[in-house]
């Protein structure tokens, strides 16, 4: 197996008035394609700071990422964006759905950011929903909906642009169990069919979904678990 | 990319109406101000032009009377005289004049049948009738034949012929002017009243000779009107007519003129600077509750990026770039600054109608006004729209994904 994912000796420093807070202490990880991969720990360990840097939303003080085989950890923010676009689907722990959107539009929205035509993004829009079970809610806005199903539709946005990531923070976090296990089925399903996934969770149950587990705990890597 | 923006824009505006509606109000308002006020001062001017060239805009009035040494000056017609001979000579003498018309003016009480009416009488040449621009509307004018005859005939003004004559022809009927009879020969088309105020209708005119020896015993005249063959050389014929004059009235080298001329042409620049200057004025007063308006748009814009953190923060995480983010709020705001200003403009359009209606003041719509207020708006949309909009596109995506 390839690569995707390379941290080197990764430092995320804050600053707070006297008192130095190392969020990610010479983090090193490698990931590679078609691993179904989770991040546990306590809060404050560092885990989000992990996502958002793995995530291409933040930068980080120190050290190297590799990203399908480039340094990212130089680029400028509009690169960041366009990688994002490009290379990563997020799902999020409180969908981050747009109210105002139906389904369709708001699964479509990132197809708009990669210069997708609109009756592609439309149509493309259609065919990811049906994918995850929502075939006849095309026209409905998050509001209508139930936790699990803006969740899938979350997840059909994060797959729209075929990235190779699929990146969720806490994506269950919101969702009663049943919910929960639906969710982590299309995960499953999505790494079967050669998706790359990597979750954020503190929920054992849902950790043991995935194949390797690694825990962070005050900025370190702890643990690296493969099953 | 465009079309997603400015469909995105719209959709905005129409899920929040009652902000967009008092947002685009200030827009509205301001380039309706605008249109409406500088309508109006254009419509001062065009009245004001109008006015002048009914007079003649190529005229040079010249009367008797000047400042003397001491700075006083004497009424028009006492002390130093004009008479016709001075004409003459400015007729021979002077280039580039079209025509020239002397003339007496004084007021009498006239009566024909059981009406009466008092109204301005003027003896005059022949030639006035076309240097004022005045049109027959029946039976003829005088000629100079009569002039040289003295003859009693007289053509009347609009005003007098319906005070005089009501439901009657005048032309061939007697009237008395200081009870001397004379025959009604013409009767004048309207004219209308004067930039002044004046009704210009409201006047009998006879031959010169007949006013001066006939009616008031005097040998001068009060008034020389000189026009000038155009615009552009009133100025050296006014020099000309000044010089003649002085040497015929034997006035030495830095002595003050004993007679006045006054520049029709001059008058009215000085009159179109006012308007102008009111016009520039409105202009004013009305941009700046454009820009009041304004100053709306991006209060509204500030708080429409504020509520909206999170959808930049979701949009952002999708892959949006700073200048997608930027162009996103900058449409939004320029679209309320084109919906507002064409609406302005019909709204600034309708109220020139609605004062020239209802208020009787002439208006002018310039296209100009509507064409400089529409950019002005979009313009205004762009400028106010840009901070809110870089404060958008610069947003941190965690920070606004995390913000409640």
């Amino acid at each position: 197996m390839t690569t995707l994912i390379e941290l080197k000796d990764i430092m995320k420093t804050y600053v707070m008035g006297d008192s130095v807070v190392h969020a990610l202490n010479h983090v090193n990880v490698q990931i590679d394609y078609g691993e179904f991969t989770s991040i546990m720990g306590a809060s404050g360990s560092g885990k989000s700071t992990m996502m958002n840097i793995l995530g291409c939303l933040d930068r980080p003080t120190s050290g190297e990422y590799y990203l399908d085989g480039k340094e990212i950890a130089g680029y400028n923010d509009d690169e960041l964006a366009h990688t994002r676009n490009a290379k990563i689907g997020f799902v999020f722990q409180n969908f981050n759905l747009l109210a105002k959107l139906t389904a369709q539009a708001n699964v479509a929205l990132p197809l708009i950011y990669a210069g997708v035509g609109e009756e592609e993004r439309m149509e493309r829009a259609k065919k990811a929903l049906e994918a995850v079970g929502l075939g006849d809610r095309l026209d409905h806005k998050p509001m209508e909906m139930s936790g699990g199903q803006r969740q899938r539709v979350a997840i059909a946005r994060a797959l729209i642009n075929d990235p190779p990531i699929i990146m969720a923070d806490e994506p269950t976090g919101n969702l009663d169990t049943k919910s929960s296990y639906e969710i982590m089925d299309i995960f499953k399903k999505m790494n079967e069919m050669g998706k790359t996934v990597l979750m954020v969770t503190h929920e054992p149950d849902i950790a043991a979904y995935t194949k390797r587990i690694l825990v962070m705990r005050d900025g370190k890597l702890v643990s690296d678990e493969r099953r | 990319m465009l079309n997603e923006s400015i469909k995105m824009a719209l959709d905005g505006m129409v899920s929040n109406k009652l902000r967009t509606f008092l947002t685009l109000l200030g827009i509205i308002i301001g380039v309706g101000a605008v249109i409406a006020m500088v309508s109006l001062g254009f419509g001062v001017k065009e009245n004001i032009k109008d006015n002048i060239s009914k007079l003649g805009s190529n005229l040079l009035m010249v009367s008797a009377g000047g400042r003397t040494a001491s700075g006083a000056r004497l009424a028009a017609g006492e002390g130093a005289r004009l008479t016709f001979e001075d004409m003459q000579a400015i007729e021979k003498q002077v280039d580039g004049i079209s025509g020239i018309s002397a003339s007496v003016n004084t007021s009498y009480q006239l009566v024909a049948g059981n009406q009466n009416w008092t109204s301005r009488v003027e003896g005059t040449t022949p030639s006035n009738f076309y240097i004022q621009n005045y049109e027959l509307d029946d039976g003829r004018l005088f000629t100079e034949r009569d002039m040289n005859s003295r003859a009693r005939v007289c053509v009347i003004g609009k005003t007098v012929a319906d005070n005089l004559f009501p439901g009657d022809d005048p032309v061939g009927q007697i009237m008395r002017i200081k009870k001397a009879p004379f025959q009604v020969i013409g009767v004048l088309k309207s004219k209308g009243s004067s930039g002044m105020g004046m009704d210009q209708d409201d006047i009998v005119i006879i031959p010169l000779t007949t006013a001066q020896n006939r009616m008031m015993g005097i040998t001068h005249v009060q008034r020389i009107t000189v026009q000038a063959e155009n615009e552009n050389v009133i100025n050296d014929v006014q020099a000309e007519v000044e010089q003649v004059l002085r040497t015929r009235h034997k006035i030495k080298e830095g002595d003050y003129d004993d007679f006045t001329i006054s520049n029709m042409a001059a008058i009215m620049d000085t009159m179109m600077e006012t308007a102008n200057s009111i016009t520039l004025l409105l202009g004013c007063i009305a941009a700046i509750s454009l820009l009041v308006g304004g100053i709306g748009i991006m209060n509204i814009m500030l708080v429409s990026v504020t509520e909206r953190t999170r959808e930049i923060g979701i949009r952002k995480a999708l892959g949006a770039t700073y200048n997608n983010i930027l162009l996103q709020f900058l449409i939004e705001a320029m679209v309320i600054g084109v919906v507002g200003g064409f609406v302005g403009v019909a709204l600034g359009v309708g109220a020139s109608y609605g004062i020239s209606h209802f208020a009787g003041w002439n208006t002018v719509i310039s296209w100009w006004a509507i064409v400089i207020a529409v950019v002005f708006s979009v313009g205004i949309g762009l400028f106010f729209g840009i901070y809110p909009a870089r404060k958008a596109a610069l947003l941190d995506p965690i920070d606004a994904l995390r913000y409640e």
